[in-house]
């Protein structure tokens, strides 16, 4: 068991060092009330500076990671992420850069080259997307949803379009109707076909006047490229509804098909997902919004600009605009990375990886096809996404074939998502693992599947060699024993 | 390729086993119409060219002058200890922690965190973290209308500009109505609050200090929105908490706030944490993540994600928000801030600060034409008014090496001679008289 950092405080130790106070300082006396003061300090841990550094390390290592583990987890694109990128990061000129510098002189002068990876960045993900223009203010790839959404909003709102609704296939992920509510929409959701794409008769049938926009994931969570994109976007604007592009699966077309050739008027990426920035544990992300030209005056404010004489300035007088998404220019530490990434990958980098991506979960697809059933059994992008319907009904549930795989050393696949699938393994392996790895993780499932048919039983007590067996959720929900 | 560990054998080896002649077959489902020729960006640099543009562009940033600017976002401390552990690979190459058996390093780091936040805020339950302070001051306005089914906020200007300018942006097409009301001699002005709260406001938005640096007991206010049966949001600077009575013990109900200065780089903006804290009754209305404690099959202690049910991975257009990612690795950061500054040094690094500001504003209002704006104790950040337009003022400061603090007319019209000062732990009294003597010489 791992005591909490709370349970190891001994009064009066102390984990860091502060400087003293001058003689002039320390004359200096605080006038504050005592009504304005705490009776004590918080009751933070009071430990060492080893204690901290023991305690944190030895959590790391009670975690999965893409550095210590294959981690397919499917939608999340967990690719290797470059050190080169944090080496970046940590660099003092970005680091140690207050964000409201360019407030102090005219221009941004101060922080040209925060500005100029801004604009780099924004021009690369244009030209990688097929779209005008990008802002890079939202923090996540939800935040940039509701971005997105937020957009077409404006649009319609300036061209006095009464719209009420969004619509949604029903493979989207769970952000997406989540988005379009938080942003004012209703939500209707339209089923999927037998080939694993939206259904265009029913798609039809919810497609009226009063539709906003039709947000899509392509390839959708399914793994599967949208075959019918184009008419679904003809149809789109044919109503004046905006096709929305959410980027999570971005990674299968890089280079090979831009969403704003498909017809896609707004996008958000994950940059974290599709550029290797890290996951961070749960964040932080980045989402940036791209659109076509309709819809670039909408953007949020500000938006970087470059001047004819090559400086970057930022442009706060934008009267269409939706306003300040973000305190300023989104998560540029996050940003940062993925400049960095797209400088290394380069074209052809960026097209060879999506080959790479989706070459390897075809690979798997067709390693393991025999042992699990495929809801959808068509070439798939970069993810794969299998029924464990076969093996539920000897009594083994996609959530113990997760279990057993951490036993065997893999981060289990998505489950349970898309919701249309009951028993998903949804596989995402990415680009960076190499046939090897994937080797071994097609033998662990497909030694799975064996003992699934010869012995169910054993099951229940996977995962035995984490710190923890199977957690008790309920009994989480119940006691909501929330902090200490 | 960088990062493309295929050979090409195995490529050949792994399309025969796709029974595909060549890798464009598992792309023939896109449009041929719509195929890429060709992204028009440059061929890929190496490892070593990467750096050196970077590291060349990292040149071309002001970060070497001396800060005194905040704003809301502080140039901290951070000690070394937060790094090192943070850029731990199984902290940050892992993701959201769906498989809790493989991933109670992230879940434990969460609940400590979460509790963290409780003990500093005094409150009862906090999420694993928002974005940033701004949206999770919008959240928290959410909460709120959930809570109450009002849909009227009470707005103090004392809160930042920077987050009641991101409240529009996000309730632009939902039906909120917001009333601000102006801060009287720099704090919040309770005969006009109260009158601005009736039976249709769902909560009264506050800041502590406030975005002037004037620092406040909201005690009152909490008390008179309860009475209207509305909620008190305060929205707060955690490093103050060191020092200042805690939004718990003013009566507060939804606590938010900007976590950077919890051993964050200040980073151009970003990734920062937005932390988010509510009394135990609002827990089911809470967005975001949230880690709970509970026990395996054999009794031992282990952490999960909880009461899930709020979250939009379930309830898809009823969620409570939209947010899936948030900051985890950031509210790591904070932890592990917190852990080392302790009880005994987050309140000597408030103090710090509070004693440095107030030297500084003496040695600054001793500047001829300067005078320190009347108003309530600060902490560590401070009004001036100075003899000339703050902007120009401040334009002159930085060829003397200084980002002397924020012109406040940028935000506030009518305030154009105000400068708004922030001084840290990391600030020496002797920069503070090198700031002090440059003033009066570009005067």
């Amino acid at each position: 068991m791992s005591e909490l950092i709370f349970e190891q405080s001994v009064p009066g130790r102390r984990g860091c060092s502060l400087p003293k106070l001058t003689p002039a300082e320390a004359a200096c006396h605080l006038r504050m009330p005592e009504k304005y003061m705490a009776a004590e300090p918080p009751d933070l841990p009071e430990v060492g500076e080893l204690d901290v550094v023991r305690h944190f390390t030895n959590l790391s290592r009670r975690n999965f990671s893409v550095d210590t583990h294959f981690y397919p987890l499917g939608s999340c694109t967990m690719k290797y992420n470059p050190r080169i990128c944090e080496k970046i990061a940590a660099l003092d000129g970005f680091a140690n850069l207050h964000p409201l510098l360019p407030q102090l002189r005219g221009g941004g002068m101060l922080t040209q080259g925060a500005l100029e990876v801004l604009y780099e960045t924004e021009r690369l993900l244009a030209e990688v997307c097929g779209m005008e223009a990008f802002s890079l203010q939202p923090m996540a790839g939800a935040h940039g949803e509701l971005a997105g959404i937020m957009l077409i909003a404006a649009y319609h709102r300036e061209r006095g379009n009464r719209r009420t609704k969004v619509i949604v296939p029903d493979t989207s992920h769970g952000t997406n109707p989540a988005s379009a509510a938080l942003a004012g929409y209703g939500v209707v959701t339209v089923p999927s076909n037998a080939q694993g794409g939206m259904d265009l008769e029913a798609f039809k049938a919810a497609l009226d006047d009063e539709t906003a926009a039709v947000m899509m994931t392509c390839p959708n969570t399914l793994g599967l490229f949208e075959r019918d994109i184009l008419e679904i976007a003809r149809l789109a604007h044919a109503r004046d509804a905006l096709l929305y592009y959410d980027g999570a699966n971005l990674n299968a077309l890089l280079g090979h098909c831009r969403p704003g050739d498909l017809g896609f008027d707004v996008v958000h990426l994950n940059l974290h997902k599709t550029f290797a920035t890290p996951h961070g544990g749960g964040g932080p992300g980045s989402g940036p919004v791209g659109v076509k030209a309709a819809l670039a005056p909408y953007l949020p404010t500000s938006i970087v600009v470059k001047r004819s004489d090559g400086t970057y300035a930022l442009e706060y007088d934008r009267p269409e605009s939706i306003g300040y998404l973000a305190p300023f220019y989104g998560n540029f530490g996050v940003i940062l990375r993925a400049y960095a990434y797209l400088l290394m990958m380069g074209r052809d980098g960026l097209t060879a990886a999506a080959e790479d991506a989706v070459l390897s979960a075809n690979y798997v697809r067709r390693r393991l096809q025999d042992r699990y059933d495929l809801p959808y059994d068509r070439v798939c992008m970069h993810e794969c996404v299998f029924d464990a319907g076969r093996q539920a009904a000897q009594g083994v549930r996609a959530i113990d074939i997760a279990k057993a795989l951490i036993d065997r050393g893999f981060h289990p696949p998505t489950v349970y998502f898309p919701l249309i699938v009951h028993e998903a393994l949804m596989i995402e392996p990415t680009e960076t693992e190499s046939k090897e790895d994937l080797d071994r993780f097609i033998a662990a499932l497909r030694e799975i599947a064996d003992l699934a048919a010869q012995n169910p039983a054993a099951f229940a007590d996977m995962p035995a060699t984490t710190p923890v067996t199977r957690l008790d959720e309920t009994k989480a929900a119940r006691d909501m024993k929330l902090r200490v | 390729m960088p990062f493309l560990p295929h050979t090409d054998a195995q490529r050949a080896e792994m399309l025969a086993a796709c029974g595909v002649r060549q890798v464009s077959d598992l792309f023939a489902d896109i449009p041929p119409a719509c195929r890429t020729d060709g992204l028009r960006m440059p061929e890929g640099l190496s490892e070593i060219e990467v750096y050196e543009r970077l590291h060349r562009l990292s040149h071309r940033n002001a970060h070497e002058l001396t800060c005194f600017l905040g704003g809301g976002f502080y140039d901290h401390f951070i000690p070394a200890a937060v790094d090192a552990l943070a850029s731990r690979g199984e902290f940050f190459t892992a993701y959201t922690p769906y498989q809790p058996e493989a991933s109670q390093g992230t879940l434990q780091a969460i609940f400590e965190y979460q509790s963290a936040i409780c003990r500093l805020t005094k409150m009862d339950v906090a999420n694993a973290s928002m974005y940033d302070g701004g949206t999770a001051l919008f959240e928290a306005a959410m909460m709120a209308i959930r809570a109450t089914g009002r849909n009227r906020i009470v707005l103090d200007t004392g809160v930042s500009p920077i987050y009641r300018r991101m409240l529009e942006c996000y309730t632009r097409n939902l039906a909120i109505e917001f009333e601000e009301v102006a801060v009287a001699h720099g704090q919040s002005d309770r005969r006009r609050l109260a009158a601005a709260m009736d039976d249709r406001t769902a909560a009264v938005i506050l800041q502590n200090p406030n975005f002037f640096g004037a620092v406040d007991d909201f005690g009152d206010i909490a008390a008179a929105a309860r009475e209207r049966g509305c909620l008190t949001i305060v929205s707060a600077y955690p490093v103050a908490l060191g020092l200042l009575k805690a939004p718990g013990d003013m009566g507060a109900d939804v606590v938010t706030g900007e976590g950077q200065s919890l051993g964050l780089p200040l980073s151009f903006g970003g990734p920062y944490l937005g932390f988010l804290a509510a009394r135990l009754a609002l827990v089911r209305k809470m967005p975001g993540r949230i880690v709970g404690l509970t026990e395996d099959r054999r009794g031992r202690r282990g952490f999960v994600l909880t009461l899930q049910a709020r979250e939009q991975h379930i309830r898809r257009e009823k969620a409570m928000s939209n947010i899936c990612s948030n900051e985890a690795l950031c509210a790591l950061r904070a932890v592990i801030y917190l852990s080392l500054l302790g009880k005994g040094g987050l309140a000597e690094v408030a103090r710090l600060c509070a004693t440095k500001a107030e030297y500084a504003k003496q040695r600054l209002a001793a500047v001829p034409g300067v005078r320190v704006k009347r108003s309530a104790p600060t902490f560590n950040e401070f009004t001036l008014e100075l003899p000339a337009d703050a902007a120009e003022v401040v334009a002159k400061l930085v060829d003397k090496g200084i980002a002397a603090g924020f012109p406040l007319g940028r935000y506030y019209p009518g305030m154009e001679n105000y400068l708004l000062v922030a001084v840290t732990e990391k600030r020496t009294r002797a920069e503070i008289g090198h700031f002090a003597e440059a003033l009066e010489s570009v005067l």
